[in-house]
C-alpha cells in the first residue's frame, strides 16, 4: 500500500503571492497540499497560468511560501539555511528544464556543464574523478564520452535534453523536479526522452515530479497525478483512476480536450467546457478523501454529489 | 471531384549556406482542393514549413528553388514578382502562425487590425471596414466584441489572440488558410475551441486548409487528406483513414506508435531511435533506413518510389514491392489494421503498385 512508503515530499496549504498587497497582487498558489512519495512519479497537470511551474520552484526553494510548509525528507526548506544543509539539499533535489537550448551555457563544452554543480560544490577531488563522473553520465544518458568536448550547438534537441538531464544526474539526485522536460522535442524524440527517465529511476530509486501540460504524456509517465486549476488542487489521485473516472468537472473538461490521433475518435469529440461558476463561490474548500487516495477540492456540501460520482464509476 | 486550388509539381528547394547546399525540399508532390483540409505531418525539419512558405512566396533570401511548380488555381507562383506576389498574399492565400503575438501589432488596435486588409485590398471605406470587422470578431467567438474592438491584443488571453490572427487571415475571404502550427502554443480546451472554430468557419466559407503540425491527435480531427514529411520528401500521403487506420510507411508506424495515448500502459512506449539525417548530405537510399528496423538491404541503395494502394494512399517504401519479406508491423498498427480491414475486406486482396510520383496529383 501508498501509505507504508516515505514521503519524500510534503507540501501542506501552500500558498504562493506574487507582489503582495500591491495592485497586481496575484495569487499564484492557494491552499495546495500534495505528498510525493519515494520512488514515485508525481505527475503535475494545468493550463498555462495554473501554477504548476510556480510549485516546482518553490519546492526547489527559488520561492518563497507565503503561507503553508514544504518539507523536503522531513525537513522544513525554508528553514535549511546552514551552508552545509543548502548544498546537500541543492544535491539531493535537480531540476531538469523544457527547453535545453535555454538551459544550458552555449560556451560551455558538455564536461563543464555536467560538471558545473560539482565544481560549485567542490564534490571532486581530482580531475580524474571527474572526467570519470562526466564520462559515466554521459553513457548513462545514452551519449558517447568522445561528446564530453563538444559544445552543446553540435548537438539535437534530443541530445541537448540528455545533457541536462546527465547534469542533474551528475549531482546523484534523489528527487528531480522536470518542468516540462519533452515539450520542446519532436515526437519521435519525446519517447527517447521518457523512456530514458523511466529507466533512470527504475535503477537508481529517483522520485520524480513532472510538470507538463500534455496530459496523455503525464498519465503515461506518472503513478500519481494532481490536477491544477487557477492556482487550487482540484483533483488528486492514481494516474489511471484520474484519467479514467475524474470526479471535479475541470478535471473531465481538461481529459474531453486531449485529442487522441484516431480520427473514429476524433470525428465524435464533444469537449466539455468547464463552467468555474461553482468555484467562485468564495465558499472555503479542502482536500477530500473520495475513494481511497482519490481527492477532490470541495466544500462539506459537496462531498455527497462527489461520492454519488464515485459510486457511478464503482470507485466505493 | 471538387475543384483543385493548389498544385505542388515536383518541387525541389535548397538553402545555400556556408556548408553547402541544404537540400530542404526534395521532389515534392502534392494537390489541395476546395473546401478540403489537407495536413502535412513531421517534424521540425522535414521541411512543412518550408513547403508553405514557398507556396506565399516568403522564403529566405539564401533559398532557391531549383525546379518544380507550384501553381495557384492555374497560375504558376514559382518565379512570380513580389508584387503580384502581394496581390495573392492575405487576399487570397492567408496565413496563420505558430504564436498569435508574433503576427499582431502589439501598438494597433485589433479592430485597425482586421479591418486593414479591406481597406487595403477592397479599398472599403473606414466605416463598412469596421464594421465586416465587427462581424468577424462575432464569428471567431470574441465575446462582447463591440467592446473589444478599441483594445489592443495585450489586453487578450492567448486564445483569443489567435481568434483574432484567425479573423485577420479570414476577413478577406481567402480561398486558402495556411495554418502553421496554429493551436501548438494554446492549452488543450482553447486548442479543441480554436479547431472547432476553423471547422466550423470552413464550413460555411468553403475556404481550403492547409494545416502544419507535429501533433498527430490534432490531425485525426482535422484532416480529410494528410501527407506524412520526412527528411523533406512526403513518404506517406493519403485521407485521414488510410493514414490512421492502414499506414504503411515505417515512419508513419513510429509515429503512432511513439505517441502516447490515455489509453497507453506504462513501459509500451516505443520510440523511433536515433535522429533525422542532415540535408546536407542526404542520404543515397532511403532517408528513413538508418532509424528504421524494418529497413532492408535496398533501402541503402536506392530509394523507393510510391507505391500506390487506392486512388488517395501511396507510400515510398520497399516494403510494399512485390519482392519484399512480409514483416509484422508494431503492436499498436496491427490493431489499427485489424479495424481497418475488417471494414475494407477487398484490401488484403490487392497489391501495391510502383507508381510515378506524379500520380499522387489527381486530375
Amino acid at each position: 500500500m501508498v501509505e507504508d512508503r516515505k514521503k519524500l515530499v510534503e507540501v501542506q496549504n501552500l500558498d504562493i503571492t506574487f507582489n503582495q498587497g500591491r495592485k497586481n497582487q496575484t495569487l499564484a498558489v492557494q491552499n495546495v497540499s500534495f505528498d510525493i512519495y519515494e520512488g514515485e512519479t508525481f505527475g503535475l497537470v494545468g493550463e498555462s497560468g495554473s501554477g504548476k511551474t510556480t510549485i516546482g520552484r518553490a519546492i526547489m526553494k527559488l520561492y518563497q511560501p507565503t503561507a503553508g510548509k514544504i518539507n523536503y525528507d522531513g525537513q522544513d526548506v525554508t528553514k535549511i539555511k546552514k551552508k552545509a544543509d543548502l548544498q546537500q539539499f541543492h544535491q539531493a533535489v535537480q531540476m531538469i528544464f523544457q527547453d535545453p537550448q535555454a538551459s544550458l551555457d552555449m560556451r560551455m563544452k558538455v564536461k563543464d556543464i555536467i560538471a558545473e554543480g560539482l565544481d560549485a560544490n567542490h564534490l571532486v577531488d581530482s580531475d580524474e574523478q571527474r572526467t570519470k563522473i562526466v564520462e559515466d553520465m554521459l553513457e548513462t544518458v545514452g551519449l558517447k564520452r568522445e561528446h564530453a568536448n563538444r559544445y552543446p550547438h553540435e548537438f539535437s534537441g534530443g541530445q541537448r535534453q540528455r545533457i541536462g538531464i546527465a547534469r542533474a544526474l551528475a549531482m546523484n539526485p534523489k528527487f528531480i523536479i522536470a518542468d516540462e522536460p519533452i515539450s520542446a522535442l519532436d515526437v519521435s524524440i519525446q519517447a527517447q526522452v521518457v523512456n530514458l527517465m523511466q529507466e533512470l529511476q527504475k535503477k537508481q530509486n529517483l522520485t520524480y515530479l513532472f510538470i507538463a501540460h500534455d496530459l496523455s504524456m503525464v498519465k503515461y509517465i506518472s503513478d500519481r497525478i494532481g490536477v491544477l486549476h487557477w492556482g487550487k488542487m482540484v483533483e488528486i489521485g492514481p494516474a489511471d483512476e484520474v484519467y479514467n473516472h475524474p470526479l471535479h468537472d475541470y478535471t473531465k473538461s481538461l481529459l474531453s480536450s486531449i485529442p487522441e490521433p484516431d480520427p473514429d475518435v476524433e470525428k465524435h469529440r464533444q469537449p466539455i467546457i468547464y463552467d468555474p461558476t461553482r468555484e467562485m463561490d468564495g465558499k472555503a474548500r479542502d482536500m477530500v478523501e473520495i475513494a481511497p487516495q482519490h481527492f477532490v477540492w470541495a466544500t462539506p456540501e459537496e462531498i455527497p454529489m462527489y461520492q454519488e460520482r464515485a459510486q457511478a464509476y464503482g470507485l466505493i | 471531384m471538387s475543384e483543385k486550388i493548389l498544385e505542388v509539381n515536383d518541387l525541389k528547394i535548397n538553402f545555400h549556406t556556408d556548408n553547402g547546399n541544404v537540400q530542404a525540399i526534395r521532389d515534392v508532390y502534392f494537390d489541395l482542393k476546395k473546401g478540403e483540409t489537407l495536413a502535412l505531418v513531421g517534424e521540425s525539419g522535414s521541411g512543412k514549413s518550408v513547403t508553405t512558405r514557398a507556396i506565399m512566396g516568403l522564403l529566405a533570401k539564401n533559398a532557391e528553388i531549383e525546379r518544380g511548380s507550384i501553381k495557384f488555381k492555374g497560375e504558376e507562383l514559382v518565379g512570380l514578382d513580389e508584387k503580384s506576389f502581394r496581390r495573392i498574399r492575405g487576399s487570397e492565400i492567408a496565413m496563420i502562425f505558430q504564436d498569435p503575438m508574433t503576427s499582431l501589432d502589439p501598438t494597433m488596435k485589433i479592430g485597425q487590425q482586421i479591418a486593414e486588409p479591406l481597406i487595403e485590398h477592397q479599398n472599403m471605406s473606414k466605416k463598412e471596414a469596421w464594421h465586416r470587422a465587427l462581424e468577424m470578431m462575432n464569428l471567431v467567438g470574441i465575446p462582447n466584441a463591440e467592446a473589444h474592438i478599441n483594445d489592443y491584443p495585450h489586453q487578450f488571453s492567448g486564445g483569443m489572440r489567435q481568434r483574432i490572427v484567425i479573423a485577420i487571415a479570414l476577413i478577406d475571404s481567402p480561398e486558402v488558410l495556411i495554418a502553421d502550427e496554429p493551436t501548438t502554443a494554446l492549452d488543450v480546451t482553447i486548442q479543441a475551441q480554436i479547431i472547432d472554430l476553423m471547422k466550423k468557419i470552413q464550413a460555411e466559407t468553403g475556404t481550403s486548409i492547409i494545416f502544419i503540425t507535429h501533433d498527430l491527435g490534432v490531425v485525426a480531427g482535422v484532416a480529410d487528406r494528410v501527407a506524412v514529411m520526412y527528411a523533406g520528401q512526403i513518404v506517406e500521403t493519403g485521407t485521414v483513414d488510410e493514414i490512421y487506420n492502414y499506414p504503411q510507411h515505417p515512419y508513419t508506424w513510429g509515429l503512432l506508435n511513439s505517441m502516447p495515448t490515455t489509453q497507453t500502459s506504462r513501459g509500451t512506449l516505443e520510440p523511433i531511435p536515433g535522429t533525422p539525417p542532415d540535408l546536407l548530405n542526404p542520404p543515397k537510399g532511403d532517408a528513413f533506413a538508418p532509424r528504421n528496423r524494418y529497413a532492408l538491404k535496398i533501402d541503402e541503395e536506392q530509394q523507393p518510389p510510391y507505391f500506390q494502394l487506392s486512388p488517395t494512399h501511396f507510400a515510398a517504401t520497399w516494403l510494399l514491392d512485390s519482392r519484399a519479406p512480409k514483416v509484422e508491423p508494431p503492436l499498436t498498427v496491427q490493431q489499427r489494421w485489424a479495424k481497418y480491414i475488417a471494414e475494407h475486406p477487398e484490401v488484403t486482396q490487392q497489391q501495391a503498385q510502383p507508381v510515378e510520383a506524379s500520380a499522387i496529383l489527381t486530375e
